[in-house]
């Protein structure tokens, strides 16, 4: 079998196979949408009737609302987890041990960026069911048209978790990402409430909201879901993926990571 | 396992997924008329497009079919008429005599009498449409609204907003034979398919109280509560019943819902999400769409009755108020 190949099976198996040994981990990332959902979005739930945009075609209740964007934050969550397991890695060794695949470096991390993604995927479609449950549904042509939009918007999440990891030297670190990247980054986009009702509060939000990595992946997967095409989140996406990909092949870059252990 | 999880998720989901959006083939189109815009808006029911914006007198409100659905008849209510127009062309034939601001109206089963509540009388005159003659003008109780009709045509009954009632009236002796009271502010009245319930509801009182229509007696009241909004924004206004007799749908008024009420059971079973100030709605022809004009922002909303979801709203002129269907040519 083609190396490459193997090596891309080999990662996503061993990412499935941590996840499905991780019981815990497959039920903090189902819960944490759930908690939203059903608490949150109940008590909110008529505060988001009265206006119609795109892709919807009539009023929506808040729960309709949130339902992309809880999407949204699975896969950014898992994104960030799956990095970190990057760094638990680094620190316990066995990072070592994949870095002596003679194949690229750039392919190493891709394997493990998207076997990240088919994890997040998983997980999405486990929380529309459940959310099917609650009786709130998507033609089914709407959930295969997501599956695109989840790909891509996980592997622009999962990217940027791969930046940030790299340079992350330390997993006390991570705490700090939690609090200065993704929870500024999940409130700050559109998957809790639309551009227009963050206009209504500050227009430097909403331009802030409207630029937010987060809200690119969410509006992609909220069209798909009502087999709409977002041609703007789709461009943003392809180049946002590019540019963090880019940007956590030179954060592992062996040369690189050589010159500063020699400067540090 | 993963295999079991996949299956699972499948199946999952197959169940679930919905059937929303299916087509319908009602076809015809439904009229709205635009109370503060002066014209009456068209909406294709197959394209779910507004095709035609129709002007009319002032402050267009109570609309409907003749029964053979090739005459409209519109309050104009500003006017003081009730306007009779002619849908293929959209052209005003006649005014009929109404007496001062009609509101509502309902027309007899015998497809000639027009029974119309005049709000500033506290009056129900009854018009001939083939002679164009007032032929009987009943006093009523204060602002009179809600008209409806029995089946049989032998009992027409007048709500009355500030005296809090229902009006019977004899269509054949022309006069009330009984009074019943009812919650705070009724406006508007239907009775059931079988002429054996009359149900009223009221804005202010927030509920529909179903009558007996042999003892007159109170048999149900339905009351509505929705999370997050207040009890005071529910205001049961305008309602259609199916003819399988299984659902009731409401229109709340400034809580921006419709609810669904169990004909069985007299009780609430969903809400569903439409415009502000929804007000009145009408069937298609099959009873597959259901029309709800949003008075205050100026749309209508459409309801799949089967999933008993909204599918579309259509923007149509300032505060649309009645709804009617007209089959299609």
């Amino acid at each position: 079998m083609n190396a490459y190949l193997t090596s891309l099976i080999g990662i996503t198996r061993r990412e499935s196979l941590r996840f499905l040994s991780q019981k815990g981990r497959f039920f903090s990332a189902l819960v944490r949408p759930l908690l939203w959902l059903v608490i949150f979005a109940a008590g909110f739930r008529a505060a988001l009737g009265l206006s119609i945009e795109p892709p919807y075609q009539t009023y929506i209740t808040y729960e309709i609302y949130i339902v992309p964007g809880l999407c949204g934050m699975i896969q950014l969550f898992n994104g960030m987890q799956s990095s970190f397991s990057l760094v638990y890695d680094r620190e316990m060794g066995s990072m070592r041990l994949l870095l002596t695949s003679p194949l690229p470096r750039w392919w190493l991390l891709f394997s493990k960026l998207l076997a990240g993604t088919v994890i997040s995927i998983i997980q999405v479609y486990v929380f529309l069911a459940i959310a099917a449950l609650f009786d709130i549904r998507f033609s089914l042509a709407g959930y295969v048209a997501a599956f695109p939009a989840l790909l891509l918007s996980g592997l622009m999440l999962g990217a940027f978790g791969l930046l940030i990891s790299s340079r992350i030297k330390q997993l006390e670190n991570f705490a700090g990402v939690m609090n200065f990247v993704i929870f500024p980054m999940f409130f700050l986009s559109t998957a809790l409430y639309p551009l227009w009702k963050m206009a209504e509060a500050s227009p430097l939000l909403r331009d802030l909201c409207a630029y937010s990595p987060l809200t690119h992946a969410v509006e992609l997967i909220r069209f798909a879901l009502y087999t709409q095409f977002n041609p703007d989140a789709f461009v943003w996406l392809v180049a946002l993926t590019a540019l963090f990909m880019a940007g956590a092949v030179a954060g592992y870059d062996p040369e690189r990571s050589a010159i500063l252990r020699r400067a540090g | 396992m993963t295999r079991h999880i996949v299956v699972g998720l499948g199946l999952l989901l197959a169940a679930s997924v919905t059937s929303a959006g299916s087509a319908w083939a009602g076809g015809g189109e439904v009229w709205v008329s635009n109370e503060k815009d002066d014209t009456v808006s068209v909406i294709d029911v197959d394209t779910l497009e507004v095709t035609r914006t129709i002007e009319v007198g002032e402050r267009p409100r109570g609309i409907t079919f003749s029964n053979d659905h090739s005459i409209l008849y519109l309050c104009a209510s500003d006017s003081d008429a009730v306007q009779v127009i002619d849908p293929d062309s959209g052209k005003i034939l006649h005014n009929l005599p109404s007496g001062e601001d009609p509101e509502q109206f309902i027309l007899h089963p015998d497809n000639r009498h027009l029974y119309i509540a005049n709000e500033d009388d506290a009056i129900t005159t009854v018009v001939d449409v083939e002679t164009r003659k007032v032929i009987s003008q009943i006093d009523v109780g204060v602002e009179p609204e809600g008209m409806a009709v029995s089946p049989d045509g032998k009992i027409v009954i007048t709500t009355s907003e500030t005296t809090n009632m229902a009006h019977w009236i004899d269509t054949v002796s022309q006069k009330i034979f009984a009074n019943t009271l009812v919650d705070q502010r009724p406006r508007h009245a239907e009775f059931t398919g079988d002429g054996k319930e009359l149900w009223v509801s009221t804005e202010i009182g927030g509920t529909i109280s179903v009558f007996d229509v042999a003892s007159r007696a109170e048999k149900a009241k339905i009351r509505f509560e929705i999370t997050g909004i207040h009890p005071d924004r529910i205001q049961p206004v305008g309602f259609k019943m199916t003819d399988d007799e299984r659902y009731v749908f409401v229109a709340l008024g400034p809580a921006n819902q419709v609810a669904v009420v169990d004909r069985e059971t007299y009780q609430p079973i969903d809400y569903i999400q439409v415009g502000r100030r929804a007000w009145h709605m009408a069937f298609t022809g099959d009873q597959k769409l259901l029309f709800v004009t949003n008075g205050v922002s100026g749309d209508v909303t459409v309801i799949d009755v089967e999933s008993q979801k909204p599918v579309k709203t259509i923007k149509v002129g300032r505060f649309p108020w009645g709804a009617t269907w007209r089959p299609g040519k």
